[in-house]
């Protein structure tokens, strides 16, 4: 056995309910550093420290690169970038972590980030289509893709690592012989707008109040409910601590989109794609059963799941929102380039995994994903700002990436 | 020092184990004799598989409070290989074989003989060879873990923990999915080790069992023991009482069941073999069951019961044939989401394979059948599943510290009680149950007992696959026996005896 981190603090071992993280802040740090899992005394805590730990990195990772950076990495303007460039890792890794979920995989996603988008730019730059008949044509296309995959997968039993390999090389040449290997400008500004325009400000803040009365009617609700089923110990105090910090970062997160330009339209996108996400994996039944075929597809099935269905509309859900990931990239580059997408899917499935999503299926959360996303997105953006060489870049994120799933599973076996 | 068959082997002196807070043992102490048999009882979560567990080195000298003396001396095992170096070999409750490797593989697995560093087949095969002959299990010892029943399993794991020439050996629960043939042959098989003078601890929930083999007995009862005691100094009466606290009454409910109309009819229910083909595993079995009926299936392991039920739930949609007409309707034998549809439920055998989802919560465990027909919504109402997976825990006396933790940390009687109340949740006309009391011990049977019977005469149709036969004569109104996937008998409940079931059973008397 591994002897107790230096910082491992028994007092707090017995503490429960996430309001000793809420209170204590510097805590997180402890926690990483020492990477010991509270004894969690369910999945629910346990999931609710995974999100805590992730956070916790990602203000490290953050603080770091302010240091390094003089500052700059905290600036609007690079905030901003930021959030712009997560959107489309982490709208692809809202798709990849039902997958994931169902224990399934999908390495097409990059590739078919390139088919989508080089098909709406072929429509609107060869066939003359407008905005929307061009948008119902990536998205389609997506939809499309996923659901040939999504068939191969459930009903021709081939496992969806070998199809989707296909797809990746398939879906690639596809759009490489349609476009016939150019690039293909987009001119429509309505278009550019999706990925390069910003809300107006006074938007961005009637959203960002929206966001807190939804959020605080959510929380009292939960909490109220939590309470009649003597769930957790929460406090309510607590409840109004946790929502007092989640409205400072509603509003950190607004101001300090609106202290530049306003809240980017593609990060809306992301936010709605990432909401969607998250009510349909957990409050649902569809959901809910993607957790349960992850976990043990055979006694998924003897309990009357249709694991057939069930697949196809993942990777139909996939494909969708790949179709919007191509759209968005599209749109932001301001042209489509056959190679547009390339290697996507790593950093979806890393989004993921960093985010707590087990390959092995039946576990991981949107949120997780989400801030996994941002997490990756951070170290391309902080490194680039420091101008550290591409091939650094690489060898950083794959070390990255090995190291936060060895303390993931090290934190597990301990536990 | 006394005599050489009273010299003490092992000794457990205050161990303490927790975890996340809840105490599985407390201050349990324990010692076993060489030669001798020393049985392991309590209700479920009491501790017992937790004590075999830190004997045996799941979990390492740091993870608990306490001492293991071995030979007198203290030892800290730090690992199960430790513990098998050690002298100790186990079978645990749930078992621990690599499904895709063959039987051999299995039983060597990490110990395989070598000749100059090379894995000695031959070797290996010709020992494998004799350990399936001593236990009378006839299997290749090439055949995949996979293509087994969980029984033959167990046989395999027996075959294993004997390979290993152990001065102690212990079986958690080896007997809870084989029949009474088989566990005659473990149980001589344990009666020659003992006269080696291998030291044996014996966990069973069958308290017969526990009296025709052990000498001393040990009670645990909530992680702490409650006293040690020489087996003929006890009687079953006391036994049950100083394990559950109480007595109780060990009688089958004795109820009639009103019968109705039939509502399930199998008509020539065929079942393939998927890895030999022509040969099958179910014969053209038929059979109707009533309204308020409970119809047992009985027969040897093997027999192919089990292939019946999944067979008629749907699960074999390839390697089944045959009819299935349920209130007069046909169903297709290829689908468990019609089977549950149509109002059917199906209590599997193995319980971590087929029934559970181990890393997910009891709450998650308990509703995800009842979920699709709870509504006609999409959206979960999570209060109204938590009210009702609560209610669920209660009711079932299900000992978990909430319905949130994971499923796998439950002890073994309990993740069973979880499948039943599942299926019960569903509200089902026809439940199908494969040995529904498998690991369950001496209370939550009778709880079990008097659920069926409730349920029976509430309307429900039951097919009750058991290997214990008292447990099939007790509660069936009607008797199917199998032999070799087909149907060799049928008695009513008032004709029905041991030695008829039995002889049918081994295909004497068809
Ligand atoms: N890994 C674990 N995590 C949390 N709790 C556990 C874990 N393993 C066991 N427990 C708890 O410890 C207690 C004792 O469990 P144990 O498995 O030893 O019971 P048992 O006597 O073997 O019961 P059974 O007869 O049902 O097999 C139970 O309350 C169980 O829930
Ligand atoms: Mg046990």
């Amino acid at each position: 056995m591994k002897p107790d981190g230096p910082n491992r603090n028994p007092s707090t071992q017995k503490k429960n309910g996430p309001s000793f993280f809420i209170l204590h802040p510097a805590s997180f740090f402890l926690r990483l550093l020492s990477y010991c899992p509270r004894p969690a005394t369910s999945n629910f805590a346990k999931s609710a420290w995974r999100t805590y730990s992730m956070v916790a990195a990602l203000v490290v990772l953050w603080a770091i690169f302010a240091y390094v950076t003089d500052s700059t990495f905290l600036t609007a303007r690079n905030f901003s970038n930021l959030m712009r460039q997560t959107t489309i890792t982490a709208i692809l890794a809202v798709g990849m972590l039902m997958v994931i979920v169902t224990g399934q995989i999908d390495l097409s996603v990059g590739s078919v980030v390139g088919l989508t988008g080089g098909l709406t730019a072929i429509a609107q730059a060869w066939l003359g289509w407008g905005l929307w008949a061009s948008l119902a044509m990536g998205l389609t296309t997506g939809l499309a893709v996923g659901a040939v995959q999504g068939l191969f997968v459930a009903y021709a039993n081939i496992p969806a690592f070998i199809v989707t390999l296909g797809g990746l090389l398939a879906w690639r040449g596809a759009i490489k012989g349609l476009s016939k290997g150019n690039t293909i400008p987009i001119n429509l500004a309505s278009f550019k707008a999706i990925g390069q325009d910003y809300m107006p400000p006074a938007i961005g803040w009637a959203l960002a109040l929206l966001a807190m009365i939804a959020l605080g009617y959510f929380m009292v609700r939960r909490h109220r409910a939590r309470l009649r089923y003597g769930i957790v110990a929460t406090r309510l105090g607590a409840v109004i601590l946790s929502l007092a910090w989640a409205v400072v970062l509603i509003l950190a997160f607004t101001g300090t989109l609106n202290a530049y330009a306003g809240v980017p339209i593609p990060v809306i996108i992301w936010l709605a794609v990432a909401l969607s996400g998250a009510f349909l994996t957990q409050q649902t039944i569809f959901g809910r059963y993607l957790f349960a075929i992850g976990g043990n597809p055979e006694a998924a099935r003897l309990s009357g799941i249709n694991l057939r269905r069930h697949l196809l509309a993942v990777f139909c859900i996939m494909g969708a929102l790949t179709g919007v990931a191509g759209i968005i990239y599209t749109a932001r580059v301001g042209a489509a380039s056959p190679d547009a997408g390339r290697l996507l899917e790593l950093d979806a499935i890393a989004a993921c995994v960093i985010g707590g999503a087990s390959l092995m299926g039946g576990r991981g959360t949107v949120l997780g994903a989400c801030l996994g996303a941002l997490f990756m997105a951070s170290l391309d953006n902080g490194m680039s700002l420091k101008n550290v060489p591409d091939f650094t870049q690489d060898i950083v994120k794959g070390a990255i990436l090995v190291t936060a799933v060895g303390l993931d599973v090290w934190g597990r076996e301990r536990s | 020092m006394s005599e050489s068959h009273t010299s003490i082997l092992l000794e457990m002196r205050a161990i303490s184990k927790s975890f996340s807070g809840i105490r599985a043992l407390e201050d349990a102490h324990f010692d076993l004799r060489r030669g001798q048999v020393h049985a392991l009882v309590g209700e479920n979560g009491a501790g017992k598989s937790t004590l075999i567990k830190i004997l045996t080195g799941v979990y390492p000298c740091t993870d608990y409070a306490g001492e293991i003396y071995l030979d007198g001396c203290r030892c800290r095992l730090h690992g199960v290989s430790h513990a098998q170096a050690a002298g100790i070999s186990v079978i645990h409750q749930e078992l621990s074989l690599v499904p895709p490797m063959t039987v051999a593989e299995n039983i060597f697995l990490g110990r395989e003989p070598r000749r100059m560093g090379i894995i000695h087949w031959n070797e290996i095969y010709r020992r494998v060879d004799a350990l399936l002959r001593r236990i009378k299990l006839d299997i290749d010892p090439r055949a995949p873990i996979y293509a087994l029943g969980l029984a033959q399993r167990q046989l395999v794991e027996i075959a294993k923990a004997l390979s290993n020439e152990a001065r102690i050996l212990v079986l958690d629960e080896p007997t809870a999915a084989l029949t009474e043939a088989e566990i005659d042959v473990l149980l001589a098989i344990i009666k020659d080790l003992r006269s080696q003078g291998v030291g044996i601890i014996y966990v069973s929930h069958k308290l017969k069992e526990v009296f025709a083999i052990s000498d001393r007995v040990t009670i645990l009862r909530d992680g702490r023991v409650v006293g040690t005691y020489a087996t003929e100094a006890l009687t079953e009466a006391r036994l049950i009482a100083q394990m559950v606290g109480r007595e109780v009454d060990q009688q089958f409910p004795k109820s009639s069941h009103t019968l109705g109309d039939a509502i399930l009819q199998a008509d020539e229910i065929t079942v393939e073999d998927p890895s030999r083909s022509g040969k099958r595993l179910v014969d053209r079995v038929s059979f109707t069951v009533r309204r308020g009926e409970v119809l047992g299936i009985a027969g040897l392991m093997g027999a192919g019961r089990s292939e019946l039920l999944m067979a008629i739930f749907g699960a074999y949609p390839r390697h089944a044939t045959g009819s299935l007409w349920l209130k007069g309707q046909p169903v297709r034998l290829n689908d468990p989401c019609e089977a549950i549809r149509r109002g059917m439920g199906f209590v599997t055998e193995d319980r971590r394979r087929y029934g559970l989802i181990l890393d997910q919560s009891v709450l998650h465990n308990l509703t995800f059948a009842w979920l699709k027909h709870s509504y006609g919504r999409f959206i979960i109402d999570r209060d109204a599943e938590v009210a009702l997976a609560e209610n669920a825990l209660r009711e079932w006396q299900i000992k978990a510290a909430s319905v949130f933790v994971g499923a796998g940390t439950l002890s073994g009687g309990n993740q069973q009680k979880v499948v039943l109340a599942r299926w019960l949740l569903n509200r089902p006309q026809v439940l199908l149950m494969d040995e529904p009391t498998r690991g369950i011990d001496v209370r939550a049977k009778q709880e079990i007992y008097a659920q069926i019977n409730a349920l029976a005469q509430s309307g429900l149709a039951i097919v009750l696959v058991s290997s214990d036969l008292p447990e099939v004569l007790g509660l069936s109104d009607r008797i199917l026996v199998m032999h070799a996937g087909r149907l060799t008998g049928e008695f009513s409940r008032a004709d029905a005896t041991p030695e008829t079931i039995m002889a049918c059973a081994t295909g004497e008397r068809i």
